[in-house]
């Protein structure tokens, strides 16, 4: 029963903080993107658009859920539903942070522990497809079922480098959960390198073959063939208004952040710090400090008048959880979690940055990359891996 | 608990399948045996095996099933309807199938050893590893010739599309 209570209270945690997280990763990339393309993106609704997510919620919800005629009503309905359901069940096999001890219960940070968590994951991934193939046939428009067609062909096509890549680092693991393989992360070679499957584990290949894949698979540009605006109005979601359509944008975002975090578990070591372990704690504090320091000279600087309230409340609420970092307790909760969630947020970032700079790829060209050299590259990456496993130990 | 997953999804699984016979469209029953074979993932979970049952997620559900759903989306296959149907079927069917039912239920009752029934949960080796290990040594030959039989369907196929292309 204690275990089942914990469960519901991790579930009422992380399925809120998933949901605004994907609102306000969406605020993120438009602001990313406008300031790489030198404007200034949302600005109007809250300081700087902070409330844009939620007006933009308000507005999906209450729009018109128009449907066209002749659609398969049953399938129309399900599609982006079904999508999304895939999306966010992956995030239960995430492990973000170390056993910890809250209010003398001993618990891992993350909901569910199994053993085949990365299988599970790789399943979820290939029934993804289902979401975007299905809408794109019941939508009754040949530019959907397009776009329904090409997404198909791509997802199944990248899972296949996809897991060839993340089989190396289970060898050096041994292991297909999720929580043993950052385990396995722990400590430094030669004092300051983190025993990081990336560094340590020589897994630089794999791990660029497995961001091009992350990318493939959750159709970001440069692989948004399925949404090419200039040949395929909106690809698979054409037809699609209201909630549903919030439904499909939903599923992408929530699906880089699994991507992006299984990245973190298998390449860079997940809740492990980069620093060395004695200042790890220090690093974030002194983060949320800087950073405090920086809003609150903006905040009282002249030429900033409008930003002369809500800078200096940020920026006291981030130096006030700079503290936690360094509080007894609470420091060796928060710290993990920390590292765990910050390069998740950095991967992200990097997905942001790649789509404010890359143009799309041909379809041809697509399809190229995958079969002829993201496959034979990850396939000799895992017979490298495993040579040098066997040879070297672990 | 286990008793009520169980007969959940076992119910699932009937159902799925039923439909999957029963529906006009070609995507529908398609996606009606989806549903067939996540249900039995669930169920080889609930037995221990849970790296059949991620295979059965990743293999059967997310690659076999996504190529059959392509093909039928690629092909616009519209719903069948119903032609005459067949004398020996009308009076046949459903008597065949009652006495096939009868007959399996009555093989499977006397295969399985009288008393020893299987409980859910008293069976734990269905890790990768422990499934790997069996693959590996005493599985091998098993093994390897379902690999050289999937290399030469490979080869077949990339032959027959090669004739094509000429």
């Amino acid at each position: 029963m204690d275990y089942l209570l914990v469960s519901t209270i991790k579930m009422l945690i992380i399925a809120p903080a998933l949901l605004a997280t994907l609102a306000y990763v969406v605020w993120v990339e438009r602001k990313v993107i406008a300031h790489v393309q030198l404007r200034v993106g949302p600005y109007f609704v809250g300081p700087h658009g902070l409330l844009q997510p939620i007006a933009d919620a308000v507005k999906l919800l209450t729009k018109e859920d128009f449907i066209p005629s002749g659609v398969n009503h049953f399938f129309y309905w399900l599609a982006p539903w079904l999508g999304l359901m895939f999306a966010v069940t992956g995030i239960a096999v995430i492990p973000f942070g170390p056993v910890v001890e809250i209010f003398g219960i001993k618990t891992n940070l993350g909901l569910a522990d199994l053993n085949i968590g990365l299988l599970w994951i790789l399943g979820l991934a290939g029934m993804g497809v289902y979401g975007i193939a299905l809408a794109g046939w019941s939508s009754n428009n040949k530019y959907a079922l397009l776009g329904g067609l090409r997404s198909s062909a791509q997802m199944i096509s990248y899972e296949l480098p996809m897991a060839l890549a993340l089989a190396a680092p289970l060898l050096i693991s041994n292991s297909l959960n999720l929580r043993e393989v950052v385990d396995t992360q722990a400590g430094y070679a030669f004092g300051f390198v983190p025993n990081w499957n990336l560094f340590t584990g020589f897994q630089i290949v794999g791990f660029v073959v497995y961001m091009i894949c992350g990318f493939a698979e959750t159709n970001r540009i440069p692989f948004d063939l399925p949404e090419a605006e200039n040949e395929l109005v909106a690809g698979f979601h054409s037809e699609y208004s209201s909630m549903k359509f919030a439904a499909f944008f939903m599923a992408e975002y929530c699906n880089m952040v699994i991507v992006c975090s299984v990245a973190t578990a298998l390449y860079l070591g997940g809740w492990h710090p980069i620093v060395p372990q004695a200042i790890s704690p220090l690093v974030p504090a002194v983060f949320h400090w800087v950073l405090a320091g920086a809003l609150f000279y903006h905040g009282m600087h002249p030429a900033r008048p409008a930003d002369k309230r809500t800078f200096p409340v940020f920026g006291a609420i981030l130096g006030a959880l700079g503290f936690l970092f360094v509080a007894p307790g609470i420091g060796p909760i928060v710290t993990p979690l920390f590292w765990f969630l910050g390069k998740v947020a950095f991967l992200l970032f990097f997905f942001i940055w790649v789509r404010a700079t890359l143009p799309r790829f041909r379809y041809d060209q697509l399809m190229k990359i995958a079969w002829l050299f993201l496959f034979p590259v990850a396939l000799l990456n895992l017979l490298a891996t495993a040579l040098g496993v066997t040879l070297f130990g672990k | 608990m286990d008793l009520i997953l169980f007969l959940t999804f076992a119910i699932i699984a009937v159902v799925c399948a039923l439909s999957m016979a029963l529906q006009r469209h070609p995507v529908a029953s398609a996606l009606s045996l989806i549903g067939v074979m996540v249900s039995l993932a669930v169920l080889y979970v609930l037995l221990g095996a849970e790296f059949i049952a991620a295979a059965q997620l990743v293999v059967y559900s997310g690659a076999i099933m996504v190529l059959f759903i392509f093909v039928i989306m690629l092909l616009n296959a519209g719903a069948e309807k119903m032609t005459h149907k067949a004398g020996l079927a009308e009076f046949l069917g459903i008597p065949l199938l009652l006495l096939f039912l009868a007959f399996s239920t009555w093989v499977i009752t006397n295969a399985t050893p009288a008393g020893k029934m299987i409980k859910f949960g008293n069976f734990t080796g269905g890790g990768p590893r422990e499934v790997g290990w069996e693959l590996f040594t005493r599985y091998v030959l098993p093994f390897e010739v379902t690999s050289i039989l999937i290399l030469i369907a490979i080869a077949g196929a990339v032959r027959l599309a090669n004739r094509e292309l000429d």
